[in-house]
């Protein structure tokens, strides 16, 4: 649609079943997602490590070439649950442990209805359950984290603004349930990120209290400097 | 004529139970983008229905030795790509294999197999037969007719 400006939700996909492999891509591109596929968790993380080294620490960077740096970003992971080796459990399990990936919204998959199954998956962190096949309309469960990446791209570009224009802080137009005030410099990327995580708490299905207040997002507009 | 043809043969595979609302699902997932998704995903269903089909006979073959747990690992995946695909009937039938398996039925196993093996032949044959009537369909100038089941 000519909006080359705006990198697109990316989604990595983990399905060892070429056949659901093939179906979750197309679910997710019909969805206007950007999707890559893998076969195993291995893979994934693999995927996700590599994705990550190419990341640039540089800061001067974002403002340059902010748009090539979010391409590789990994916006949200799905996996089917039963997969050889690494289960879909582990995945999760290893991607909430670490430190680079853990803010990461990940969604299971399984063919099966077990409840133990399905709270254990909430509980490590999961976002979502989707029971198989998963359908158009279960992935517009997903909707309100694509809305906040395109958001927080918008915000991007009114920051890339801002700094060519040497005014002060930006006041973004777009007041949203997240409470973002603004968007923070790379770095920071990853703290609102979780902050957005903890504070959409609509799609959850389970009953647990993230306890994080809003006021943490104010606390940290004031310590977000103006120059970039 | 190819039209009418075609909804009728498609309402038929529906009431006869050959497919599911699944199927359904995939044909929203095709258009201009991705013009052949339908027949390229169950082409790989059928792929994978020779595949596990064949890993199964091949353990069922080891009489007195068989390898159940490769067997329940094998018509679970097959389980779940007929789901994934609207493959109504084959995925009934895997149920029932599944269970042979579970209980170690040895030759309620090697007779679900063998009408697991028959169904997904009999579907592929359908199947190429709907997707025939579709291109004579586009090949006279004429457009898929939406089917309401």
């Amino acid at each position: 649609m000519g909006m080359a400006a705006e990198s697109q939700f990316h989604v990595l996909a983990v399905d060892d079943s070429l056949c659901d492999r093939k179906l979750i891509e197309r679910l997710l591109q019909k969805s206007s997602c950007q999707v890559t596929t893998v076969e195993s968790g291995s893979k994934a993380l693999e995927f996700l490590g590599l994705r990550q080294g190419l990341q640039s620490n540089d800061p001067n960077e974002l403002s340059t070439s902010p748009h090539i740096h979010q391409e590789v970003e990994v916006n949200l992971i799905i996996t089917d649950y039963c997969m050889p080796g690494m289960t879909g459990y582990d995945l999760l399990k290893k991607v909430k442990e670490s430190s680079a990936f853990k803010n990461i919204p990940v969604v299971i998959m399984s063919s099966e209805n077990v409840p133990a199954r399905i709270s254990r998956c909430l509980e490590e962190g999961a976002e979502e359950f989707f029971l198989k096949p998963v359908r158009l309309a279960d992935l517009n469960k997903l909707k309100p984290h694509m809305m906040k990446t395109k958001l927080k791209n918008q915000k991007l570009e009114e920051i890339e603004e801002a700094s060519k224009d040497e005014t002060a802080l930006v006041e973004p137009e777009i007041k949203d349930s997240t409470k973002i005030e603004i968007l923070p410099l790379q770095q920071d990327l990853q703290l609102v990120q979780q902050e957005e995580q903890t504070l959409c708490t609509n799609n959850k299905r389970k009953s647990m209290e993230e306890g994080i207040s809003t006021d943490r997002a104010l606390t940290r507009f004031d310590g977000i400097t103006t120059t970039v | 004529m190819e039209k009418r043809q075609f909804r009728d043969y498609t309402i038929s595979l529906y009431h006869q139970g050959f497919l599911d609302d699944q199927f359904t699902e995939l044909k929203k997932l095709q258009d201009e983008c991705s013009p052949d998704f339908v027949a390229e995903v169950v082409s790989l269903f059928f792929e994978d229905c020779e595949k596990l089909i064949s890993n199964m006979a091949r353990a069922l073959d080891q009489t007195g030795n068989v390898d159940y747990k490769l067997v329940g690992s094998s018509v679970h995946q097959l389980k779940g790509s007929s789901s994934s695909v609207g493959a109504k009937r084959v995925k009934g039938l895997c149920v029932t294999l599944k269970e042979c398996c579970d209980s170690q039925n040895y030759e309620g196993c090697v007779r679900c197999l063998q009408q697991v093996d028959i169904e997904y032949k009999s579907l592929k044959g359908k199947l190429q037969d709907l997707f025939n009537l579709e291109q004579q369909i586009v090949q006279a100038g004429g457009r898929i007719p939406q089917v309401d089941i």
